[in-house]
């Protein structure tokens, strides 16, 4: 079965796409996602606050203590300091070099300040493309929708210009309208769209009183949204669409594809399963089309679109009343 | 070659201190670098191991070894070896160093092998020790054999560092290359780089291959090094001769060949000045350049003098002497820069009398001129031009003194020359620039910075001296700069500067900032306050200078914008801006790109952001900038308060209070001690404010539980408990709660803060235990702000002070809350904040103060524990307290053992003596003190009774021989608690032979290593307690081999009482283990984990991190008390539980680890596997000793010592 698929100018050699995880910070796991058929494989995150803070811890704990007693001007060796990200540069380089898929650099960050330099840094190391991954919590509440709007244009349209490799964009859902914002993200630059982000959502502990961090791993049924998306913009935007969360089986990447994503990533099965997932996940995908007597993911992409459907208010309010007064029924 | 001069490269000119411009040139010619850390010398031995480690070649294009040792005396060891076998080999070091090589030096002379010493010149200890520059320590060496040859400055001693090298190749004699020890080591300074080529053309490979020839070689064998007796040893010694006689002729030959390659000529002896002078001084070091600039200033008015500069000391050619020295020459001066108490004069001026006498006697010179000898300069004590003209005024004298003083007031003896302190030489085209900083505020790296600045603009020259006090938190530092049009050859610091900036607004109330401005110099302060308000709030002294010297005022409140910008207290680039813009050294906008392309520069190896965030400060520093509008009179109330209280002792407030605010300079001879000789406890007047946030205690949560005082590392939470009557005439404010323990109506506890003391570590909060259930984050003692807290405390503290202290004998040594009772002797140091090894020494000095004798090892240790102005070591509310020194740094176990020794001897005496006198004293007072039990405090405190009644006794029988003889090692009958203090560098490398001699005694001494796993008083060097896998100066790759396991081999005598302890993660089992140490008739060492600022993560998490090693295994919990065999129990034990942390997670936490997986990432992940599985292995190990009834016996204990 050929499960070729074009992504952002780039030639998969299937639709399945391991997205960003600790996972993929081990060579080996990369391997074993290539060998199990992934198309792509998007590298860890490195976020523009790593990237400063480490740059500012770095700094302070060199210095700390430097210069202020006349027997021990330093604490340190001169010269002998790498930040994480540099270790980043490095997978991302040892990945390109030893991959035969593309290797997909992400970058997560908020600002259009220095970090931004650090995309230049990816191309260098061979990425295939840079997925930028923004998200902020606009706690401000006098931040008005359209600043927030423009800021995420602002740092597309700044990164897209500082690289010549294709940039896509990971979003989360919270626009007032997506399907517009996602049109003036692609015309800042982004020639991808990967929807959606988790949001980062803390917990609260009673018993100390404090916030806890942990993010959970998705579940199949936090698909839906993504799917609509995926789904009212498939066949409508020029840019690809990737479509994350909630993939646990094939049939979750024939979903999204009946709803018109071009690649469909996965990383809480992955994390559940280990890296030889990836194989059940592209198998799967294939008998279903073989099955079928079809040949291609091509065959499938965006039949269920809201462009496609026979009956486009099955993506709309009507359906929504549909649901409701169905459920109300039961 | 020579003849090669027309092709090779022009010097490239650069800006480097002293020590960068040495090792620059010394790794290139040697193959192997033998290394020991030593201030001020250590740079060049840490420059020499980072090249290596990044693989930079030496001139024959091969990469120099560098091997760190265990001492100087290895290092030379090693050298001497390496040149025996072959190697071109060299070795950094300084003082007390120098003198470990010279058994070697000896050898290395008497065997005719060429190589270089490159020595940093510093005092030897004597009364005191001293990391500051003067020639004791190589004058001690002058007898090895060694040529020595003196470097005046920066650029000479970058030039004379090759000259040295090309001479000792060709003449066979090995060398010192010396130059003053941070006055020239230190200085930062503009030089013109002699470029590979030059320095390839200087050596001369023939000879490279002739010292290869003559090495040790089983192709031709042959003996070197055999021993000699009555009939040839003589006549052996006599057959070098040759050698030495040729050395001068061929140090002047290479001098002209570096001459004609470099443009750059030197000679043995420097002659500048006058033709016709009539008064001379001689002199070697930097004190040449200081009296070169008198000199030129002399003779423009008329006189007639000059200044010969000593190059080469040894051998010393009189020949070469005579043929430099004017004939018109009657009075010469000669500066030592040494002391030899009772000789007839210091050993320059010997030299010269006899060399001028033995010419006289010849006929080679008509007349002896009058030669008086002097000593200046010791210990980096300021020489300046103005004491300079003083020597040569004095040599006007009819009767001039011999073996006079200058720089210092010596009202004793009356030896010192009285110095016109207005005389200066400093021309107008010279911008002078101080800057008073703190340490952490980055000044000094600025400035050095702008140092590098200008003197990169062509036509530029610049310097840079650094003055650092002598705490290790809130240290202040003094930044002397000079930029100018010619090269600056001014080795003394500025007395009158056209520019001032003080960085920290407090220091006006503490320190004469402006004593040093010049009339019309601009004032630069750091202020919180705007320029429409800061006048009034500064003192009226300092309102009166800015007016009456004329001064241009500028404020900016740079703490404010750093903080805005996020550089969180690092005013450093901020105010480096607006000292360009002021002082006009370039012009304005040239001068800000020039920061800005330093700043990317300097910083990039901390990234973009940090570069950013700089350049952001260089942005906003102008806008924030303003002149102040100076009134026409001083209007200020208040005037900069007296450095201590009027009811300060007496030495405190004539000799200490001066030290503190920057006078100990002015500080007559007749004012010190004798003997090196302090009062303790001082540290108390010294009350530094370093921190801007202090603990503050929530009564109605706190549980009392004594965690917060047993960590405090500076002894400033205090605790008492007392009757609830006390509250009556407590000051409003007053914090007590009742004891929450049973057994007490009626009792009140209380915490004290000490917040003037404090440096704001935040250890006292992690360690807090009493998390609140309603307010988030709040703890029963919380940092706050300290602004108000001060003036609030003073009353709270004398009230404290005043409840009585509360009994040791009622107190319960055996947990933690007890011991909070108990007085610290041990407060206020100036270790770093948040400092992991203070927190053992105050426990130490609570549970044994008052009977307490410690023997420190040189270290950090030594110097937060003894370095004036003040020190820390204190004494209770009687009297008593502990008994402190220190003798070296390798001897400590010896010296503490001495006072065992001692201690043994005066209480087998006094027993004796008290037998004797049964009669006199009366028998049952003899019998109970003779056979008093003194393990328990109450047992102690009985005995201590016994013995005061005895001593009333004793008086009374005065005249009585015996009595007499007894009173005076009377108080040996109180038992003594005798401990050997020191760090991993004593206790591991330099100090291991003592040591284990000492364990092997079976003598009854305690051991306490406050391991810190690196050298951590020299700036973090490895040691062979650094962990594998870590960074450290000296490792910069990273260690290869893993820890010592200094606990196991002790464990193998069998007799050692040994626990290796980490109070953040248990110090219930450090307590014990202190305890038990003590109560152990015979040897015991104790091994304690101290987190250190040279681990690389913020301190205030240092408890957490200390658990973190042992909740990874990394450091066991364990205790050896052979005492348990008696009773039956096994004596091994193991006190913290199997691993339940990887050690990547305890490791990772630190940039020493961090950094080589950032750095070398392949490298690192496989010593972090090789760690954790040694970690595993030794745990095993562990337990299985823990298995055993008798313990592992030595050959198990050793066996296990070396696989791990």
């Amino acid at each position: 079965m050929d499960l070729t698929t074009a992504y952002l100018g780039l030639t998969l050699k299937s639709p399945l796409v391991a997205s960003a995880s600790p996972l993929n910070r081990q060579l080996e796991n990369l391997r074993i996602l290539q060998d199990c058929g992934a198309g792509a494989v998007v590298l860890p995150s490195v976020f523009e606050e790593q990237i400063n803070r480490e740059q500012e811890i770095l700094d302070a704990l060199i210095d700390h203590g430097s210069e202020s007693y006349g027997e021990a001007l330093s604490f340190f060796p001169a010269q002998t300091f790498a930040s994480d990200t540099s270790n980043h540069l490095a997978l991302v380089e040892q990945a390109a070099q030893t991959l035969a898929i593309p290797v997909i650099a992400s970058l997560n960050g908020v600002t259009e300040s220095g970090w931004i330099e650090y995309a230049q840094d990816l191309e260098s190391a061979g990425a295939a493309a840079i997925e930028l991954n923004v998200f902020f919590v606009p706690s401000d509440p006098a931040v008005c929708g359209s600043d927030v709007e423009k800021r995420y244009t602002d740092i597309v349209a700044a990164v897209a210009g500082e690289v010549d490799i294709p940039v896509s964009v990971k979003v989360g859902p919270y626009f007032s309208s997506p399907g517009h914002m996602a049109g003036q993200l692609v015309r800042a630059g982004a020639r991808g769209l990967v929807l959606f982000n988790r949001f980062y959502e803390p917990d609260i502990d009673p018993a100390t009183l404090s916030m806890q961090t942990s993010l959970e791993l998705s579940h199949a049924h936090e698909m839906r949204l993504p799917l609509l998306w995926i789904g009212v913009l498939a066949g409508r935007s020029k840019a690809s669409l990737a479509a994350t969360t909630g993939v646990e089986t094939a049939d979750d990447v024939i979903k999204y594809l009946l709803a018109g994503a071009d690649v469909v990533m996965t990383t809480s099965a992955l994390l559940r399963h280990g890296p030889q997932y990836m194989r059940v996940l592209v198998d799967g995908l294939a008998d279903w089309l073989t099955a079928r007597g079809l040949s291609s993911p091509a065959d499938i992409r965006g039949k269920l679109s809201h462009s496609n459907v026979g009956d486009p208010e099955t993506y709309e309010r009507a359906n929504y009343i549909k649901v409701l007064q169905g459920f109300a029924q039961h | 070659m020579a003849d090669n001069t027309g092709t090779l490269a022009i010097g490239v000119q650069a800006t480097m201190d002293g020590n960068t411009a040495v090792a620059h040139v010394a790794y290139r010619v040697n193959e192997v670098c033998a290394i020991y850390p030593i201030t001020p010398s250590s740079p060049m031995a840490e420059l020499a191991d980072e090249w290596s480690a990044r693989g930079i070649a030496n001139i024959w294009g091969n990469l120099p070894v560098v091997q760190e040792m265990q001492s100087e005396g290895g290092a030379a060891g090693a050298v001497h070896g390496a040149l025996q076998a072959g190697a071109l080999t060299t070795t950094f070091t300084a003082s007390q160093g120098l003198l470990l090589m010279l058994p070697n030096m000896f050898k290395i002379a008497g065997e005719l092998t060429p190589a270089v010493f490159h020595v940093a010149a510093r005092s030897v200890a004597t009364h005191a020790l001293s990391i500051f520059g003067d020639h004791s320590d190589v004058m001690a060496a002058r007898s090895t054999g060694f040529a020595m040859l003196a470097a005046n400055s920066v650029q000479e001693a970058h030039d004379c560092a090759l000259i040295a090298q090309a001479a000792t190749l060709r003449s066979r004699v090995p060398f010192v290359h010396f130059f003053d020890g941070f006055r020239t080591s230190h200085e930062v300074n503009t030089l013109t780089l002699v470029p590979d080529e030059q320095i390839r053309a200087m050596i001369d490979d023939d000879l490279v291959r002739a010292h290869r020839a003559r090495a040790l070689n089983p192709e031709h064998p042959f003996v070197r090094g055999t021993a000699q007796n009555p009939d040839v040893f003589f006549q052996g010694r006599e057959a070098a001769n040759r050698f030495f006689a040729a050395t001068p002729g061929i140090v002047a030959e290479e001098m002209e060949r570096f001459a004609a390659l470099t443009g750059r000529r030197y000679r043995l002896f420097d002659y500048f000045g006058a033709d016709d002078a009539e008064r001379v001084i001689i002199a070697m070091g930097s004190g040449v350049e200081v009296v070169r600039a008198a000199v030129a200033d002399l003779n423009r008015r008329g006189e007639k003098v000059g200044v010969l500069a000593v190059r080469l000391f040894r051998p010393f050619s009189a020949g070469h002497l005579l043929a430099a020295l004017p004939q018109s020459c009657k009075a010469i001066a000669v500066l030592d820069r040494t002391k030899e108490p009772g000789a007839t004069g210091e050993p320059l001026y010997l030299d010269v009398v006899a060399a001028l006498g033995e010419a006289v006697r010849t006929g080679a010179r008509d007349a002896m001129p009058a030669v008086i000898g002097g000593r200046y300069g010791l210990s980096s004590k300021d020489f300046d031009p103005a004491q300079a003209k003083a020597v040569f005024d004095e040599l006007k004298r009819e009767t001039p003194k011999n073996g006079f003083t200058v720089g210092i007031t010596d009202d004793v003896t009356g030896l010192s020359l009285t110095v016109d302190a207005g005389y200066s030489t400093e021309p107008d085209t010279v911008v002078r620039a101080v800057f008073y900083g703190l340490g952490a505020d980055g000044t000094v790296g600025a400035n050095k910075n702008s140092v590098k600045i200008i003197a990169e603009e062509a036509g530029h020259y610049a310097q840079g001296y650094f003055v650092y006090d002598s705490h290790k938190s809130g240290a202040q530092t003094v930044s002397h700069l000079r930029f100018g049009p010619d090269p600056i050859r001014s080795p003394y610091l500025i007395a009158s500067a056209n520019f001032v900036a003080c960085h920290q607004f407090h220091f006006l109330m503490k320190t004469d900032v402006l004593k040093l401005a010049a009339p019309g110099a601009t004032f630069l302060l750091n202020s919180p306050y705007g320029p429409d308000k800061v006048w009034d709030k500064l003192p009226r002294g300092v309102q009166e200078q800015i007016i009456g010297k004329k001064l241009k005022f500028c404020v900016i409140d740079a703490s404010a914008a750093a903080r805005e910008i996020g550089l969180r207290g690092r005013t450093n680039t901020i105010l480096q801006t607006c000292f360009f813009a002021l002082s006009g050294v370039l012009p304005r906008d040239e001068a800000i790109d020039r920061i800005k392309q330093a700043i990317a520069k300097s910083y990039g190896r901390k990234g973009r952001r940090v570069v950013e965030q700089n350049w952001a400060a260089v942005d906003g520093a102008l806008a924030r900038l303003h002149e102040v509008n100076v009134p026409g009179a001083a209007t200020s109330g208040f005037e900069r308060p007296a450095i201590v209280p009027d009811d300060a002792p007496d030495f405190v407030r004539r000799v200490t209070a001066r030290m503190m605010e920057g006078a100990g300079d002015d500080i007559p001879v007749s004012a010190m001690p004798v003997d090196g000789t302090f009062p303790s406890g001082t540290a108390a007047w010294e009350k530094r404010n370093v921190a801007d946030e202090v603990p503050v205690w929530r009564t109605d949560m706190c549980i009392q539980c004594g965690q917060c005082s047993f960590v405090c590392p500076h002894s400033v939470i205090r605790a008492k408990y007392f009757a609830e009557a006390e509250l009556e005439r407590a000051p409003a404010g007053f914090k007590s709660a009742p004891v929450n323990a049973r057994g007490y109506p009626g009792t009140q506890f209380s915490l004290q803060f000490y917040v003037e003391d404090c440096t704001g570590c935040g250890l006292c909060v992690e360690a807090c235990p009493a998390l609140s259930a309603v307010e988030p984050g709040v703890k029963a003692i919380n940092l706050a702000d300290k602004a108000g807290l001060v003036e609030a405390g003073h009353a709270s503290i004398a009230f404290f002070e005043s409840l009585p202290v509360n009994d040791r004998a009622r107190v319960d040594f055996a947990n933690v809350r007890g011991v909070q009772f108990l007085e610290p002797l041990f407060e206020f140091s100036g270790a770093c904040a948040g400092c992991g090894e203070t927190p053992y020494v105050k426990l130490l000095s609570q549970l044994f103060g008052d009977r307490l004798m410690v023997a420190n090892a040189t270290g950090c240790s030594s110097i937060y524990g003894g370095n004036l102005p003040v020190t820390p070591w204190s004494k209770n509310h009687e009297g008593r307290g502990p008994a402190w020194s220190n003798s070296l740094f390798e001897d400590n176990a010896e010296f503490g053992l001495g006072f065992r020794l001692a201690a043994d001897k005066h209480v087998a005496l006094a027993r004796d003596l008290l037998g004797q006198l049964s009669g006199e004293v009366g028998d049952d007072l003899v019998t109970a003190i003779l056979d008093a039990p003194q393990i328990r405090e109450s047992e102690i405190r009985a005995q201590r009774e016994r013995v005061a009644q005895l001593k009333t006794k004793l008086l009374a029988l005065q005249g009585n021989a015996t009595a007499d003889h007894l009173l005076s090692v009377v108080d040996h009958l109180v038992r003594r608690s005798i401990w050997i203090v020191g760090g991993d560098g004593w206790a591991y490398d330099i100090g291991y032979g003592g040591l284990d001699h000492v364990l092997a005694s079976g003598q009854n001494v305690n051991v306490l290593v406050m391991d810190t796993e690196v050298y951590s008083n020299t700036g973090g060097q490895a040691s062979k307690a650094t962990p594998l896998g870590a960074i450290a100066k000296f490792a910069a790759a990273g260690k290869r081999t893993a820890r010592k396991d200094l606990a196991l081999q002790a464990i193998a005598y069998g007799n050692v009482y040994v626990a290796q302890v980490a109070m953040g993660a248990n110090p219930q089992q450090t307590l014990e283990a202190f305890r038990e140490a003590e109560a152990y008739e015979g040897p015991s060492l104790i091994l304690a984990y101290s987190h250190c600022i040279a681990h690389g993560y913020d301190l205030r998490r240092g408890l957490d991190q200390q658990d973190r090693a042992v909740s990874s295994g990394y450091w066991p919990l364990l205790r050896y008390d052979p005492a348990l065999r008696d009773v039956g129990q096994a004596p091994f034990r193991l006190d913290s539980p199997r691993p339940t942390l990887a050690f990547k997670d305890y490791a990772y936490n630190e940039l020493r680890y961090s950094a080589l997986a950032a750095s070398r990432p392949e490298e690192a992940a496989a010593l972090l596997a090789e760690a954790q599985k040694l970690i595993r292995d030794k745990y095993q190990t562990y337990e299985d000793f823990a298995q055993m009834e008798a313990g592992p016996d030595a050959s198990q204990a050793i066996g296990a010592a070396r696989r791990l």
